[in-house]
């Protein structure tokens, strides 16, 4: 009756045998994102920046070196002409007033409208003030930080230690890696991508949360099995749930990225990165993280603290 | 088994109904206008309807120096009162620096001045006396300072006319003023940019302004310069304050546009005091310190009213009527941030939103069919109800939708898939494990729902966290995450078992469709 009936086959993969190469893999790509962060830094929006932004749209295709040189009698730092648009119709015009203050940011907005001229249609013009930016990437961070924690106290409560560490190793390795491609690829990096992020923290963490829901029941139906052998089933148990969950979840934000205009193209970069990474670390970093503890000792201590179940 | 008690299935279909009820009117062309305001559709973000966002900063260190600047004032008096000699005092923002030599003149000196306001403290440092406002105190000045503020920010973008604008306070000091439909917001600005403060004071007519550069000047009075670059006199005190007009408009004396004012019956009565006793003295109006204009005393006032004249526009004289009807802001504005998204970009992004989700939405269905047949289509219906549901609640709380609200909505109905898949994988395994389809419905459910409770759990607490720190799209992004989960729970569990409890009754199947 269903045709996709090789996804819900019963798997029997020997996933952990492969841990060792995993760890490696994980420890190359964070390697390569800090390199990337560190040398290429961020392409930061002006929530963080702070700064100007414009997006201008006109009837015919815009040259972009013509307006390049308009704005040149302008004294801005870091101007920033990105075509947008099928056609080139549209511009992005990015670029911070001489000495950054909110005052001189707002000269340059109207400055620049007045050299372009009336034949354009002002899609969008944003001006943060430098100090906005500072505590807009603060409160970012802060944001990250503080939701990560607080899932893994929850998972603290509801498991152990060991599990809410797992998964907050996890959680780092998906932001590290994430944030790493965002920086190699130069997207932008705005409040709306710190949501991302947030998003795909969820999504990992969802993911683990089953995994160590199926640990947790294996460790004690299967009261004599190996530790690894015991990883490696409660993996394979749901792992037709992982790729259907996952494949869904792909299709569902897919059109976003190639629909979804310029505004959510970083956006939906982020949950799509984050959805292959987050669904890889659940296995590799926060399963395969476990065995470095004894379960069977951890779970003896700590018997039964289901929820109820719904009757 | 599970029961499909009639009353069950009531509560579930009531709940189900009523969501559709509240989506509805996002599917009605133009629901603003012809449904009532109960049953709206939901409010669109500035970034999708179009319109301009200002955040700005109440310059509480500004309006602190005023205060304390009049602070002085008032302790110079009040020293004088008991007959206390110093030998300097000084004013900033913290509070006010009263020299004096003397220690007794010093301790004499204290209790007048605390009693000069509520929540001044005393303290002697240095030979000098320290008047500051107390930790509590301050703080009440400040959120006053902003509470009034944005109420004259409220009257004057009333004043100015614009479609349904949202003025809140955000953090310490901060206001948020969005204005929906407002393509170029430079008007504004330019209204919000003004303090207004306007007051009267008497020119000075002792001394001249040459004079008073050379040092010839009284203590109480200050020199200050006119809207034209000419400079006077003026006695620092305002004879009368800007805080005792009713009223202002535009009017025409010999065909050049004037501003007339209103006084209250206070300002009336003191204007025409004022005004009485200095026939032949001239009168300075002054705005955010600066002399607008000068008349001559020519006689008593006792009417109340006057006009200002000067070099002024109907234009400009319509602005200053509406500063003045509105009140001067008691601190200045700084604007901090500022985003302005066009009709165009707005209504395109509404497209791509739309568009890509409904792709989105077809190749789940597709897919869920083709993994699931049967069961599939259930899951698709609970994904629709689920779309439906979310719509209505964001309508029903008034929550606004943004774009990366949209992306939420999506990125909701893979979430909810999850719950259906948990459960029915686990439906799979236990009719493996020999259990019977009814068992195996049963504890597909039961079993699944300790995981689907933490997976949903730890997403919610990371929109909870977005929602705390985010601002404008990303406030709703949380929003639409935090009730997508949640109307995802009653889809995706509730109403599933309800469609497959019924299913089993009805069929009696041997074997899961799955």
């Amino acid at each position: 009756m269903t045709m996709l009936k090789w996804i819900t086959k019963d798997t029997n993969i020997d996933f952990m045998k492969a841990r060792k190469f995993t760890y490696v893999l994980s420890a190359v790509l964070i390697i390569l994102s800090c390199l990337s962060i560190y040398f290429k830094s961020f392409n930061f929006g002006i929530d963080f920046s702070g700064g100007v932004l414009m997006e201008i749209k006109s009837e015919q295709p815009i040259n972009v070196e013509e307006i390049r040189s308009k704005l040149s009698v302008l004294k801005l730092d870091e101007l920033n002409l990105q075509s947008l648009g099928v056609n080139g119709d549209e511009l992005m015009i990015r670029a911070q007033a001489e000495n950054a203050n909110e005052e001189a940011q707002r000269k340059a907005v109207v400055d620049i409208k007045e050299i372009l001229g009336n034949s354009y249609e002002y899609r969008r013009v944003e001006n943060v003030g430098p100090q906005v930016g500072d505590e807009l990437k603060t409160a970012g961070i802060v944001a990250s930080v503080l939701a990560m924690l607080a899932i893994a106290i929850y998972i603290w409560v509801r498991f152990e230690w060991q599990f809410a560490l797992g998964a907050l190793i996890g959680l780092f390795h998906d932001i590290l890696i994430t944030v790493g491609l965002l920086s190699y690829f130069r997207f932008d990096f705005s409040l709306t991508t710190v949501a991302a992020i947030l998003t795909l923290v969820g999504y990992s963490i969802n993911d683990t949360v089953v995994n160590y829901d199926r640990i947790r029941e294996n460790l004690k139906k299967y009261r004599k099995m190996p530790q690894l052998e015991l990883l490696n089933k409660s993996i394979n148990d749901i792992f037709s749930r992982t790729i259907l969950t996952g494949l869904t979840t792909l299709i569902a934000v897919t059109p976003l990225y190639f629909w979804g205009g310029d505004a959510l193209a970083s956006f939906s970069f982020t949950i799509l990165v984050g959805l292959i990474i987050g669904t890889y670390s659940s296995i590799y970093i926060c399963t395969a993280f476990l065995n470095l503890f004894d379960l069977r000792a951890v779970e003896r201590k700590d018997e039964d603290n289901y929820f109820g179940t719904i009757s | 088994m599970y029961k499909l008690s009639l009353q069950r299935i009531i509560m579930i279909l009531a709940v189900c109904v009523i969501g559709i009820f509240f989506a509805v009117p996002n599917f009605v062309k133009d629901a603003k206008n012809t449904l009532p305001s109960w049953w709206q559709p939901v409010n669109l973000g500035l970034d999708l309807q179009g319109g301009s966002s200002l955040l700005l900063e109440v310059d509480l260190d500004a309006a602190l120096k005023d205060r304390m600047q009049s602070l002085e004032d008032s302790a110079r008096a009040a020293l004088k009162e008991v007959r206390v000699r110093y030998q300097g005092i000084s004013s900033n923002a913290d509070g006010l620096k009263i020299k004096i030599d003397n220690a007794n003149a010093r301790s004499k000196a204290i209790t007048p001045l605390r009693k000069m306001d509520e929540g001044l403290t005393v303290t002697e440092k240095d030979g000098s006396l320290i008047v500051m406002y107390d930790e509590q105190s301050l703080t009440q000045i400040k959120a006053k300072l902003v509470d009034q503020s944005i109420e004259i920010v409220r009257k004057r973008i009333d004043e100015y006319g614009t479609n349904e604008p949202i003025i809140q306070s955000q953090g310490s000091g901060r206001i948020l003023v969005q204005l929906p439909g407002i393509q170029n917001p430079e008007e504004v600005k330019v209204l919000l940019g003004k303090t207004a403060k306007m007051t009267f004071h008497l020119v000075d007519s002792s001394t001249t302004v040459t004079e008073a550069k050379r040092g010839k000047l009284k203590s109480s009075s200050r020199v200050i310069r006119g809207s034209g670059g000419e400079q006077y006199v003026i006695v620092r005190k305002p004879a009368v304050g800007g805080e005792t007009l009713t009223d202002a408009g535009v009017s025409f004396q010999d065909g050049a546009a004037a501003v007339s004012f209103k006084f209250n019956n206070l300002g009336a009565k003191k204007f025409g005091e004022v005004t009485k006793n200095n026939v032949g003295e001239q009168l300075a109006i002054v705005l955010d310190d600066e002399v607008i204009s000068a008349p001559t005393i020519q006689s008593a006032i006792t009417g109340g009213s006057g006009v200002i004249t000067g070099n002024y526009t109907s234009e400009s004289a319509q602005e200053l009527a509406l500063l003045l009807r509105s009140g001067a802001l008691p601190a200045p504005l700084n604007i901090l941030e500022e985003r302005t998204v066009g009709a165009g970009l707005g209504a395109d992004s509404i497209k791509a939103g739309v568009f890509s989700s409904i792709i989105g939405l077809i190749g789940v269905i597709i897919f869920l069919l083709l993994a699931y047949g049967l069961f599939g289509l259930f899951t698709s219906i609970t994904v629709f109800l689920n779309l439906f549901l979310m719509l209505g609640a964001l309508s029903v709380f008034g929550a606004t939708l943004t774009l990366p609200g949209i992306a939420g909505i999506i990125l909701t109905i893979g979430m909810a898939v999850d719950a259906n898949v948990l459960i029915f994988e686990r439906m799979r395994e236990e009719v493996k494990n020999g259990r019977s389809i009814k068992d195996a419905i049963e504890t597909g459910f039961s079993f699944a729902w300790g995981t689907i409770i933490d997976s949903n759990l730890t997403t919610l607490i990371a929109a909870a966290v977005l929602f705390y720190f985010g601002s404008g799209p990303v406030r709703g992004f949380a929003v639409t995450l935090a009730i997508g989960i949640i109307t995802s729970l009653f889809t995706s569990v509730t109403v599933t078992r309800l469609i497959i409890t019924a299913w089993y009754n009805r069929f009696k199947p041997k074997a899961l469709p799955i």
